[in-house]
């Protein structure tokens, strides 16, 4: 068995072959209650497009201008919603993790931050981890009191009939400084375990949907199980995950599936689903 | 330093419950996921990279004198699903009873006072591990055995399967559980420094999901 | 010793935690706590709802069920509408009955515990194992006294055979005796057998389901509940 490096590499030992690039995007309203972007500042291979009208919400785009990550490359995206603005941000394709020339892995660190009775809705394509690619991706989120959020994360293990790379995600989520939600992430050759029934049970695809927000505080606490685990239709081949309650003014869906298309549709429904 | 204690806490015998508890195992078996002593040996070594895994290293940073109110709520953020959630804290409610029987002391009242409904049960049990005189390593190892056996335990009873193959999956597990209590114990040790972001916070997307279906059966052997 | 005084003084003793302590965390005394065990089919969950049809009237009662289907017993006694379900908790026993009632009793005291929170103060907490064997006993750490419940199908031999359940039961209750005639079951020699393994132990013969049928078993309830009660703590 391969072994897997336990630990990231280091952001400071720039690979020779690697890229080094952050984007960084500031929503801020203005007098007149309008989202402006006084910072949208892609980089490397993030070109950032600014949709629609100017109005309560900023729309941007995240437009993939080169293939990336590739191994040793080491990429960060920071936005932040100040208080009382409204981002939205999107992407036009998905992201797909390849393996560099030398061999190393990359990084990919997304740091969100978001204030008071503002909201940021951060919805990326897919992360798909094409064979022999090796990333080490970390979300953080930090949370005002009354700060909203809807993030969707997606991972592909592999292209179509292909094997996957190594993945290693961490999501943590941090609300008025106490964590809400820590979780980590580990697939792909030599992580232990992995491909388990425990586990994926031969899924390829895996998505979460996190909503906080202050209204989720007094909201009813219910469980849904979604796609194939709802007792009504059960399947285990397809997709399933459920929508539960954080420890919090939070809900989040867990979803696995053959594929992200499927994997879509259940994350879709847990959408449909959200309480209040 | 008091090694005997450890197989104290350590015996499947030791009275706090976990013996009504599957580890996900029963739901896994009615999914057709687990038939067989080579499916039940996947199930238990992902489920130790796991959720053994978290377990492991909230038990051995509470040994290593970890705030356990800190380390339960970083116990919350890591569960991410409510039946596994009130399934940790029955059983650390259940394993405070046996450890304050056991060995004595102000730091499991006070969590016993400041947690009525229990805490996460790898907190309890880091917290019985200090009381003991163990070492965040052998709270580390009492843990990620117990995450395993316990699953090993039901399949037996669930699917009749032979205990000594059973046994041999957990004789088989032994190298990962090794290096699993290793790691817990080194991050355990971090933690009074370092915070929670140091601890391990692996998930497994099946167990979550198959949590929420088991608890929602009308009819069950195992409470989890 | 010296020493072991101190440590009494910084942690006082835990042996609150079950039926070893007469008292509430608030000094008041607790209910009194009855198992039920027996064979499966002999009619404890029928014992049971006899009870409390027989005293919930005149006490405060609640009921923890272990079954190896952990809601089924319970159900029954809802659908019977016995007690409210509030008075009704059900604990899993991972397909083992006797683990929970004996070797791990932690989780039927946190039911027993949570129900006398939850709906108390209660005069009687009556805790029914799952059907199990005949070896299967209540641990004197979950209850006050246990109640053993075999029945005339199960054969005439079953007193004589023995066992801890059978010998040591503070009441043996040997039910449906109105089907002795027709399994060809000798009721005497039961009762002599009976009363060979038992001594002096009390034995009720009776049919629960029938009119009046649970009457000795809820007389001889009252009485363990009146030494219960005038006791000294």
């Amino acid at each position: 068995m391969i072994t897997a490096p336990t630990t990231r590499p280091s952001g400071d030992t720039l690979s020779a072959a690697g890229l080094r690039a952050t984007a960084r995007i500031l929503a801020r309203t203005d007098a007149q209650g309008v989202t402006r972007l006084p910072v949208l500042d892609g980089s490397g291979p993030f070109a950032l497009r600014r949709l629609g009208f100017p109005g309560p919400q900023a729309r941007v785009c995240m437009v993939g201008a080169m293939s990336a990550p590739l191994g040793g490359d080491r990429l960060a995206i920071e936005a932040t919603a100040e208080a009382g603005a409204q981002l939205h941000l999107t992407a036009a394709a998905a992201t797909v993790a390849l393996p560099g020339r030398t061999g190393d892995a990359a990084t990919y660190d997304v740091r969100l931050t978001i204030g008071d009775g503002a909201r940021l809705d951060w919805l990326p394509e897919p992360l798909i981890c094409a064979e022999g690619s090796d990333l080490w991706m970390t979300t953080t989120v930090e949370l005002a009191p009354t700060a909203r959020l809807v993030l969707r994360e997606e991972q592909v293990l592999g292209r179509t009939d292909e094997r996957t790379g190594r993945l290693h995600s961490r999501l943590t989520v941090i609300r008025d400084g106490r964590t809400l939600l820590d979780q980590e992430t580990a697939y792909g050759p030599g992580v232990p375990g992995w491909d388990t029934s425990a586990v994926l049970g031969g899924h390829r695809a895996i998505g979460q949907l996190l909503v906080v927000g202050p209204e989720y505080e007094d909201a009813e606490q219910r469980v849904r199980l979604l796609g194939g685990a709802a007792p009504e239709r059960l399947d285990t081949g397809g997709g399933q995950g459920v929508l539960a309650p954080l420890t919090g003014p939070a809900v989040l869906a867990t979803a696995v599936a053959p594929d992200a298309l499927r994997l879509r549709t259940v994350l879709d429904e847990a959408a449909r689903n959200l309480p209040g | 330093m008091n090694r005997a204690a450890l197989m104290v806490l350590a015996d499947g015998r030791f009275p706090a419950g976990g013996h009504a508890h599957s580890g996900g195992a029963e739901a896994a078996v009615a999914a057709g996921r687990i038939t067989d002593a080579a499916s039940l040996e996947a199930f238990c070594r992902g489920r130790l990279h796991t959720a053994g895994l978290v377990a492991a290293g909230l038990a051995a940073a509470t040994a290593a004198g970890g705030d356990p109110l800190a380390l339960d709520d970083a116990a919350d953020a890591r569960t991410p699903v409510p039946a596994l959630r009130t399934a940790a804290r029955r059983l650390g409610r259940q394993m405070m009873r046996a450890a304050r029987a056991a060995w004595p002391s102000a730091e499991l009242d006070a969590l016993a006072a400041a947690r009525p409904r229990g805490a996460h049960q790898p907190v309890v049990l880091g917290l019985a591990a200090r009381a003991a005189g163990l070492t965040p390593l052998d709270a580390a190892y009492a843990v990620a055995y117990e995450n395993v056996s316990g699953p090993a335990t039901a399949v037996v009873r669930l699917l009749s399967l032979d205990p000594f193959d059973a046994t041999a999956v957990l004789a088989r597990l032994a190298d990962d559980l090794d290096r699993l209590a290793a790691d817990a114990a080194a991050a355990g040790a971090r933690y009074p420094a370092e915070g929670p972001r140091i601890l391990p916070a692996a998930s497994a997307p099946l167990l979550d999901i198959t949590a929420e279906q088991h608890a929602a059966w009308p009819v069950r052997l195992f409470a989890s | 010793m010296h020493l072991d005084h101190e440590l009494d003084e910084i942690f006082p003793h835990r042996h609150t935690y079950s039926a070893a302590a007469p008292t509430r965390p608030d000094g008041t005394r607790r209910a009194l706590r009855i198992g039920l065990g027996g064979p499966v089919g002999t009619g404890k969950t029928a014992t049971v709802a006899a009870l409390c049809r027989a005293l919930r009237d005149e006490l405060s009662l609640a009921v923890v069920t272990n079954d190896i289907y952990t809601r089924e017993d319970a159900e029954f006694l809802l659908r019977e509408a016995v007690l409210p379900g509030e008075r009704i908790k059900a604990v899993e026993t991972g397909a083992c009955p006797h683990t929970a009632i004996r070797d791990d009793i932690s989780a039927n005291l946190e039911a027993v515990e949570d129900l006398e929170d939850e709906v108390g103060p209660l005069d009687l907490i009556l805790v029914e194992s799952g059907g199990d064997n005949l070896t299967a006993t209540f641990s004197k750490g979950l209850v006050d006294a246990q109640i053993f419940v075999i029945d005339v199908a199960g054969g005439d031999d079953i007193p004589r055979k023995g066992g801890p359940g059978v010998t040591t039961a503070d009441l043996l209750i040997v039910n449906k005796t109105d089907l002795a005639p027709y399994v060809g079951v000798d009721l005497e020699g039961m009762a002599r057998d009976a009363k060979a393994q038992r001594g002096e132990l009390p034995v009720v013969f009776t049919n629960v389901k029938s009119e009046g049928g649970v009457t000795p078993v809820a007389a001889w309830v009252r009485d363990r509940l009146a030494d219960w009660t005038t006791s000294a703590a």
